[in-house]
């Protein structure tokens, strides 16, 4: 067990005027982990995620990530283009809507492709058998490789943006409601996928969801929010099965049987 | 292996009027390398509380709970993560993973997680499963659909696929017949012989009586008793 985190997150704060995004959060995240990260709408998930990720500017706090390179950086503190290349190698983010992350107009494997060449691959048949590697891989038939997104089911639009930000080998993705708005049974498909990759790459990851399910199959940590603040963080089964806080026992108390 | 000293557990219910439901205190006790101790009691007295405990998965209030020299009571997250990888197996009474998976990789999973050789775990995880006479056809399904007694010994090879030191065993041979019980018995008593410490729930009496060295009424730990 290595005692290095792969991030650092110490105290980040984000207002919106005189409206809390999320207050004073705090953890560390170990290689080969996954955080989950739940609360309702509006409790401040999304904010974080996308402070850490770089997306939004917190109004303090830090952000250290253990980069390959150069050891832990604060990535808040970084030049626009290093945060850039830090996003496009060791980082990747799953956005909830394949469409925010994937480019439409482009091929399955152009988008697979795309990122690659962003990171200094210029051989094509490299790049494209890298691509048909990455599509078999999300179990998405290489012979839709010249086919655009817009010509794939949501579920497999899902799988292609994974292929896309994993295709670089990163060591921490980042994902939004990586499941929302897909059906059940797809749902089940893209969490198998998921785990398996989490664990053959060794990857770590950070899931913000509201759904309970998702967290227990994928994340072995989580953190519940409420109104911007961490109100309790555990083992996934723990804080699950044994909820401490007034508010986590009302969310896990609420979830209807089937 | 296992250490327990004095430990206490409360579930106070913040939404039910701040209720506090004292459920065990001043709980120890202590299991070797090699020994296979059986939890006993009448149905609520916290005989499946305090296997949670032991797994981390219930938080004790008070005391110290060591598995292998980790006090989990105290214990960072990912140190409770790495003991369950390495050190601490679990076979529940539920078999939980993600549908569409099938048992073969089900079964194998506790050792790709340990960095295992994919043909070498689920040769192991199709040894076991024979072992337990889950029908060939049935290792490439999800086990999500079968039956309850197929479940709990997909759930069993699981737990047994790679040598934990430490395991608990919650109603192993509940709903099994005779040759899968006695398949269980001997799952259990190699994994002693190799040094295994085991805690366990065992309702069938004969079974306890044929692999435990010891039997600890959890009836002791009940609050009002031990105040």
């Amino acid at each position: 067990m290595t005692d290095h985190a792969l991030l650092s997150v110490r105290g980040v704060s984000k207002r919106y005027g005189r409206h809390i995004g999320c207050a004073d959060v705090s953890f560390g995240l170990y290689p080969g982990e996954v955080m989950g990260i739940v609360g309702e709408s509006g409790s401040g998930k999304s904010t974080l995620l996308n402070c850490m990720a770089g997306h939004l500017t917190p109004d303090a706090g830090e952000v250290f990530f253990d980069t390959a390179v150069d050891g832990p950086r604060d990535t808040l503190r970084m030049s626009e283009p290093e945060r850039r290349m830090l996003s496009r190698t060791d980082w990747a983010f799953v956005h909830q809507h394949a469409r925010d992350g994937l480019r439409m107009g482009v091929s399955a494997g152009g988008n697979v492709g795309e990122r690659l060449m962003a990171v200094g691959a210029r051989n094509y048949g490299v790049i494209r058998d890298s691509a048909e590697d990455w599509l078999e891989r999300v179990e998405i038939d290489k012979s839709r490789i010249d086919d655009r997104p817009t010509a794939f089911s949501g579920g497999m639009q899902q799988r292609l943006q994974i292929a896309r930000n994993l295709v670089t080998g990163p060591r921490l993705v980042f994902m939004d409601e990586p499941t929302g708005g897909l059906d059940v049974s797809v749902q089940a498909r893209l969490l198998d996928l998921l785990r398996s990759l989490v664990r053959d790459m060794g990857l770590s990851a950070v899931v913000v969801t509201h759904d309970l399910a998702v967290v227990r199959l994928l994340a072995n940590r989580l953190m519940v929010m409420k109104s911007g603040q961490v109100v309790e963080s555990g083992l996934t089964d723990q804080v699950l099965d044994d909820p401490q806080h007034a508010y986590t026992q009302l969310l896990v108390s609420s979830i209807l049987q089937v | 292996m296992f250490e327990l000293k004095d430990v206490s557990k409360t579930f106070t219910l913040h939404n039910q009027g701040g209720a506090v439901i004292e459920v065990m205190s001043g709980a120890s006790l202590s299991v070797r390398p090699g020994e296979c101790v059986a939890l006993t009691g009448a149905s609520g007295a916290g005989k499946s509380t305090l296997m949670r405990m032991l797994y981390g998965n219930y938080r004790a209030q008070h005391g110290v709970i060591s598995v292998d020299g980790v006090n989990i009571v105290q214990a960072a997250p990912r140190e409770v993560i790495r003991l369950r990888r390495e050190v601490l197996g679990y076979v529940s009474q539920f078999l939980r993973v993600v549908p569409r998976v099938p048992t073969l990789n089900v079964v194998a999973e506790p050792l790709l997680a340990l960095g295992v050789p994919t043909p070498e775990a689920k040769e192991r995880a199709a040894d076991l499963l024979a072992r337990l006479n889950i029908p060939k056809p049935l290792w490439a399904l999800s086990p999500t659909t079968f039956s309850g007694g197929e479940q709990q010994r997909v759930n069993i090879a699981r737990g047994f696929a790679h040598s934990f030191p430490a395991l608990l065993l919650d109603e192993p041979t509940a709903s099994l017949d005779a040759t899968n019980r006695a398949v269980v018995l001997d799952l259990i008593q190699e994994a002693k012989a190799r040094g295994a410490a085991i805690i366990g729930i065992f309702h069938d009496e004969a079974a306890r009586a044929q692999v435990c060295d010891q039997e600890i009424d959890v009836t002791g730990f009940a609050p009002s008793q031990a105040a």
